[in-house]
């Protein structure tokens, strides 16, 4: 492998992986607030492609403006899953609850494919069609958007969690929520934040991620479980570590593919993921076991 | 009692939403033809991928044969039989496919058009053979109809894929290219056309070798094939072919831009609809493909014995549907439908009968895919000889020109 292809892989790999980063970051916040695992966040990244597209090509809203008002589209729709699906489940048990998200994605899949669309769409690229050299390799644009908005995100996402309020009090629902309703922190309130914050993840890595690739009412399926995966490498705790998870599969998906190691050749790409979930909770199994005795 | 009530707010909920969706939401997009009251309805069953990856294939077929169906009631049916095409949504999934062909027999359909995709027909067609009814395919896999032997209930109205690969075959040789890359989907159509694409016969026979690593395949759904490409460049390859339909070539245009990949990239004619244009942008451009003369019928001289149907079904198309939008996928099933109608205006609506006719009797019949010449050992009809069966385009300035040698 040349340097000028194991940079043009590099890229690719942080690339996808920043798109993981975003779902697992979505995942994490929900999980850590709430303790459940929402198997709708591959839809939200969905939306965030679907919506934007229907806004620039249907209704004719010029790009910047439909992006932001895809982002928070998608970001009510994860509210309302919360509001209508969730919370109204009362007192059902974590695994009830998650399957509840597993039916809400399907609903929500099955919706965006009637209502919106149903072929595979592209958004316009936000500065043009012309790669970057760099390093030998050669850059799509939009792949630096892509990495570029991912590390913003997570930025604004660390600060807004240590320096502001609501974000000191996710934090605190998430360590002990018993302990945080006792300070007066709603849970569920936090619960609904943490909702909107998640889909807002997803539908800003939808907005940036449409543009590069195709997208379909279908890919949330491909992409939440990815993402799932980047949030179990981090644990399901830190956002920081889900973001490292994502980027982590990304380039190991990546070079894998490009290696061909084993059986791994183009066509079985998506098996990587579910073999490193698999490693993943083979090691963590033992861990979370632990955890959960130890309260 | 309270509770009582809330259960009965969601249970009316749930049923209007039941209501509102599965009007649209059951097993099969229920699409068609109401026929004129008369005679008893000529029944045909029609499969096409109106939805999911394949669907910017399907979606010219359905009305095409919504338009075909009104023109000839219209005109007074089939012996003034009324005709009725029972349309579903194969969703391009070859599952939900066969599930449909099962429902279309159950109906009393005396022949099947469709589907759209290899993979679907493939499935569907053993199906078809054991009710015995025939399948007019609109899929170009050569295995969907090859042995005949096998296939006797079988046609299929496209080109065939390995009279497309001579075509692309042909013009890479004639352009002194010997060492080639291939970039082929691993399902269907593209699976298919891969098994001719590495046949040593049919690479001898061009003078054509494919590179080491140059073998590269990428999922149906699979949206970026970089480093399948990037792989490819680090060879000596002097051109892509790639074989696929929607919308694996799209993106490999795309990505072979933006690795500023320069050597041509060839594919079938599985990318003759617009929406390759618009989904590749740019990187369009220079992209060869085979296909029959649908794409490039404005073109054509006029001494051209198909232009005066083409560019008929084209303006006929256009008006029922839109503008734009005509391709090759409508012309097959236009192919398909007019066989069958052919046969039902002689036989009257008797399967056997049917399948016979089709075999035996579709002789120097011009359709929209070519001069159709159907018979016991060639249930395809078109003709072998690539110059003869295919043109090539070339996108130039996101438009369809015909390539001429």
């Amino acid at each position: 492998m040349s340097s000028a292809e194991f940079v043009q892989y590099l890229v690719s790999g942080i690339t996808s992986g920043s798109i993981y980063a975003l779902v697992g970051l979505g995942f994490t916040i929900i999980y850590a607030v709430t303790k459940i695992i929402n198997f709708a966040q591959g839809e939200f990244v969905m939306l965030g492609g679907l919506i934007s597209f229907t806004l620039i090509y249907r209704a004719g809203i010029p790009l910047a403006p439909a992006l932001l008002l895809s982002i928070l589209i998608t970001a009510v729709i994860g509210a309302l899953m919360y509001v209508l699906a969730i919370r109204t489940a009362k007192r059902a048990s974590v695994v009830s609850l998650i399957i509840i998200t597993i039916g809400a994605a399907i609903f929500i899949r099955g919706i965006a494919g009637q209502e919106l669309t149903k072929d595979f769409i592209r958004l316009p690229s936000f500065s043009g069609e012309q790669s970057m050299s760099f390093l030998g390799a050669h850059i799509d644009p939009q792949a630096l958007w892509i990495i570029g908005t991912t590390v913003v995100v997570t930025i604004i996402l660390h600060l807004f969690l240590t320096y502001t309020m609501v974000g000191k009090a996710l934090k605190a629902c998430a360590i002990n929520p018993v302990a945080s309703s006792l300070v007066g922190i709603n849970p569920k309130t936090m619960a609904l934040i943490a909702f909107f914050l998640a889909s807002a993840l997803g539908g800003v890595g939808g907005v940036v991620f449409a543009p590069l690739t195709l997208m379909s009412y279908q890919s949330g399926v491909m992409l939440g479980l990815k993402g799932f995966v980047a949030a179990a490498i981090g644990g399901f705790k830190s956002p920081v570590a889900a973001v490292f998870g994502g980027l982590l599969l990304g380039i190991v998906e990546t070079f894998v593919v490009a290696a061909n190691w084993g059986p791994f050749t183009s066509a079985y790409k998506d098996a990587i993921a579910l073999v490193v979930l698999l490693l993943i909770l083979l090691i963590r199994s033992g861990k979370l076991a632990e955890e959960e005795r130890a309260g | 009692m309270r509770n009582y009530l809330k259960y009965a707010v969601v249970l009316v909920l749930v049923i209007a939403l039941l209501a509102l969706g599965g009007i649209s939401c059951s097993t099969g997009e229920e699409g068609g033809t109401t026929p004129t009251p008369s005679a008893t309805p000529y029944k045909v069953g029609a499969l096409f991928a109106s939805s999911g990856f394949n669907s910017t294939l399907g979606q010219t077929q359905k009305p095409t044969v919504e338009m075909l169906v009104d023109q000839i009631n219209k005109a007074g049916g089939i012996n003034g039989h009324p005709l009725e095409v029972i349309i579903y949504d194969t969703k391009s999934d070859t599952a939900t496919a066969t599930t449909l062909a099962n429902k279309l027999i159950e109906e009393g359909v005396v022949a099947i058009i469709g589907p759209t995709s290899t993979g679907e027909s493939m499935a569907v067609k053993t199906i078809a053979a054991q009710a015995n009814v025939a399948l007019v395919s609109c899929a170009a896999g050569s295995v969907i109809v090859e042995p005949v032997g096998n296939n006797t209930w079988v046609f299929t109205t496209p080109q065939l894929d390995y009279v497309a690969i001579d075509r692309i075959y042909t013009y890479l040789q004639e352009g002194n290219i010997t060492k080639i890359a291939l970039l082929t989907d691993t399902a269907g159509f593209g699976a298919a056309g891969r098994k001719w694409l590495v046949d040593q016969t049919m690479l001898g026979k061009y003078g054509l070798s494919i590179v080491p690593n140059g073998d590269q395949t990428y999922g149906t759904s699979d949206v970026d094939m970089q480093a399948q490409l990037t792989k490819i460049s680090g060879t000596a390859a002097q051109a892509i072919v790639c074989w696929g339909t929607n919308p694996g070539p799209a993106i490999v245009a795309r990505n072979m831009r933006t690795l500023g990949m320069t050597i041509p990239l060839l594919c079938s004619h599985g990318i003759a609809f617009k929406s390759f244009i618009d989904t590749a942008g740019t990187a369009a451009n220079g992209v060869i493909f085979c296909a029959g003369k649908l794409p490039i019928a404005d073109q054509l001289l006029d001494t051209d014995p198909q232009k005066a149907l083409l560019e008929k079904y084209k303006t006929d198309f256009e008006a029922w549907y839109g503008a734009g939008i005509t391709n090759t996928f409508g012309g097959h099933a236009y192919d398909s439908l007019m066989m069958v109608v052919a046969a039902l205006k002689a036989v009257g609506p008797d399967k056997a009968k049917i399948r016979d006719y089709i075999e035996n009797n579709i002789v120097n019949w011009p359709g929209t895919g070519g001069v159709y010449n159907m018979s016991p050992q060639d249930h395809n009809g078109l003709p072998r000889d690539a110059k003869q069966a295919m043109i090539l385009v070339k996108i130039v300035d996101s438009k369809w020109t015909w390539l001429k040698d």
